[in-house]
């Protein structure tokens, strides 16, 4: 051979560097914040910069993904599947830019919930960059071993995040979430050391090309495995009990960060597994998958119509939303992976949008539980609206962001129903429709008691007022500022969905045929 | 050899799990230790063990002389191993600081979080 070994030889081009830009910038912000800790104000505005950096360097990548299809990036002077890979392609591409523009929202609307005096050295601001890195690692990364790395950094990130302040509350939430997040990692190594002794690769696009070639029953067991992992990950059904027990803990702002990308990343892994590297044992497992989906769209919303705690409701609306995830990875036709990567992405900013009205109810009632909220109407109009419209983009009522990847979920249910009714099919649309129905339930129902009714559960009066906290004038511009872009943002990509669903086209083209993926890598031996 | 290896491995796993479905949060400590290095003897053992040389190549060579250990697995199970003690040293100070704080180190007793006997639904509207 003529070049046997597969050294790469000479630099990597300094255009290729962008794969991998928005992660450094993630990582080494993180340190430089941790430096910049005791100076007072300034991690706040180094940590907003460096987002706003990430945003840039995100939009460039996705332009030239638009260009030239999915780009790749090699480490360490060995060729893949040697060397470590960066691969974007436009949907992992597409929700680190979300990630990263919530992260800039959360930043600014953090800065309302801080006290600018003390906590300037908790190291908020490094651990909020830390988890960004992880996320956006685990979107762009190509490599199994390294998504796994990826996914530990945001773990300890979101450890660190969960703990700030020292409630006892919050001990016990990270407690709990730590084990069985820990757990869902373990599963995950697991998994790996199995596929690599069964294929001697973990690089993505090599995987794709192996994979046929081993043995069927222990690829099956592998892609259980990792299905389990990516569950507990994401929060599908019956491995969910963690996500109630811990997101309501923490600060709002900390729980809207964590609503909104931990559990996107691991459906997205599952997503990106199931379909793409090992749909060998797809036909096996894709029961167990249609009925999770169903479990997680139905008893998602219930548990946040039975909860009265305001953010403990939402965190199962969470679930319910994983649920349409889980949906249209049961149904891998282009519409229904279409669907699940949309909704990936309309949930990134709508769920952080829920727990930032929710962290500005609680502020103002003083209260953490809807029983002793009410008459918010009178007090805030604007933030009952922000509240409603959420709300209805979470449930997918037609103008709002929402609305479409539940219609691509319910065409691909629909799609070739003239050639007999497939009952699988049938029974995820029906948990769609009743998903809708459920989460517009609850939502409104959240909405009528904290806003709408005069006082607090049992208060005689109608027109009793519950007494409000008054918010700094600051403070509360900075939330509605921040949380009214968010609301903007899901309000406009709902009523202009066009470049949305074009992106979501192309983006599921390269997952349904990953030729174009695997000619980024340049897998050694194959590329010139 | 192998198949030792891979009895060991069995054993770990399920000794781990048994720890970890134990209620007591220090044990279901220890549990995740074991389960993670269980995972990491599997890791090395599905790498195939091999008692040749180390994997260096001679110089002026591009291939290693005759069949070498594979470093691969060495080098996952060393950032598996780096990643796994950072997780148990901060659960196990979160373990201690949750102990602290909240007196209790049975996770039936934890319920701060979720609280037993939880409240009826909102019954209006």
């Amino acid at each position: 051979m003529a070049e046997p070994f597969s050294l790469m030889i000479g630099m990597t081009p300094a255009s290729e560097w962008l794969v991998v830009l928005p992660l450094v910038l993630a990582l080494m912000g993180s340190a430089f914040l941790l430096v910049l800790r005791r100076a007072p104000g300034a991690p706040a505005i180094a940590a907003m910069l460096v987002v706003i950096g990430i945003i840039v360097c995100e939009i460039a990548l996705i332009a030239r993904i638009l260009r030239e299809g999915p780009v790749s990036m090699t480490m360490g002077g060995w060729q893949p599947p040697f060397g470590i890979s960066f691969t974007a392609d436009l949907l992992g591409a597409g929700f680190a830019l979300a990630a990263a523009i919530v992260a800039l929202i959360v930043l600014v609307y953090a800065e309302a919930e801080r006290d600018p005096g003390e906590g300037a050295r908790d190291g908020f601001h490094a651990l909020v960059l830390l988890l960004l890195g992880g996320v956006t690692g685990s979107f762009l990364t190509g490599d199994l071993f390294n998504l796994y790395v990826w996914f530990e950094v945001m773990l300890i990130a979101s450890f660190g995040l969960l703990v700030l302040g020292g409630k006892p509350l919050q001990l016990d939430a990270a407690v709990k979430y730590g084990f069985l997040n820990i757990m869902a990692a373990s599963f995950f190594l697991l998994a790996l050391g199995l596929l690599h002794g069964l294929l001697g690769t973990l690089n993505m696009a090599d995987i794709i090309g192996l994979a046929p070639g081993a043995n069927p029953a222990a690829m099956t067991a592998v892609a259980a495995l990792l299905m389990l992992a990516f569950a507990i990950k994401g929060a599908a059904f019956p491995v969910n009990a963690w996500l109630p027990a811990s997101y309501h803990a923490p600060s709002a702002a900390v729980s809207a960060l964590l609503g909104g990308l931990l559990t996107k990343v691991g459906v997205f892994a599952l997503l990106r597994t199931m379909i793409v590297l090992l749909p060998g044992s797809y036909g096996l497992l894709q029961p167990l998958l249609a009925t999770a989906a169903i479990a997680s769209l139905i008893l998602g919303p219930l548990g946040a119509i039975a909860e009265t705690n305001l953010r403990r409701a939402i965190g199962f609306m969470l679930i319910g939303g994983i649920g349409a995830v889980l949906a249209g990875i049961a149904m891998p036709t282009p519409e229904g992976i279409a669907g699940a990567g949309l909704y990936i992405f309309h949930a990134i900013f709508t769920l952080t949008g829920l727990y930032l009205v929710a962290g500005m109810i609680e502020r103002r009632t003083g209260q953490t539980d809807t029983r002793q909220m009410g008459g918010l109407y009178a007090a805030s109009t604007p933030m009952s609206i922000l509240f409603f419209l959420l709300v209805l983009a979470v449930a997918g009522v037609p103008p709002l962001l929402g609305f479409w990847p539940k219609l691509l979920l319910l065409q691909a249910a629909t799609a070739g129903i003239e050639g007999g009714v497939d009952p699988a099919r049938l029974l995820l649309m029906l948990a769609l429709l009743g998903n809708a129905v459920l989460t517009l339930i609850a939502g409104t129902r959240i909405w009528a008691h904290v806003f709408w009714r005069g006082g607090w559960e049992g208060a005689g009066s109608e027109h009793q007022n519950a007494p409000l906290v008054t918010v700094p004038r600051r403070s509360s511009l900075l939330t509605f500022g921040a949380t009214g872009a968010l609301v903007v943002l899901v309000v406009a990509a709902g009523l202009w969905p066009n470049p949305l669903l074009d992106a979501a086209r192309i983006g599921v083209a390269d997952m349904i045929d990953p030729q174009r993926y695997i000619a980024a890598v340049e897998l050694a031996g194959e590329a010139p | 050899m192998n198949f030792f290896l891979a009895v060991l491995v069995g054993v770990f796993i399920g000794c781990g799990v048994y720890l970890l479905l134990s209620q007591s949060v220090i044990r279901m400590l220890l549990g995740l230790t074991v389960l993670g290095n269980g995972i990491n003897l599997l890791i090395f053992t599905a790498g195939r063990l091999t008692r040749e040389v180390a994997p260096i190549v001679p110089p002026g060579l591009d291939v290693p002389v005759g069949p070498i250990a594979n470093p691969l697995p060495q080098a996952l199970i060393l950032t598996a191993i780096v990643i796994s003690f950072a997780m148990f040293s901060f659960l196990l100070v979160l373990a201690f600081r949750a102990y602290q704080t909240l007196d209790a180190d049975n996770t039936n007793t934890m319920r701060l979080a979720e609280p037993p006997g939880a409240p009826q639904p909102p019954l209006s509207y």
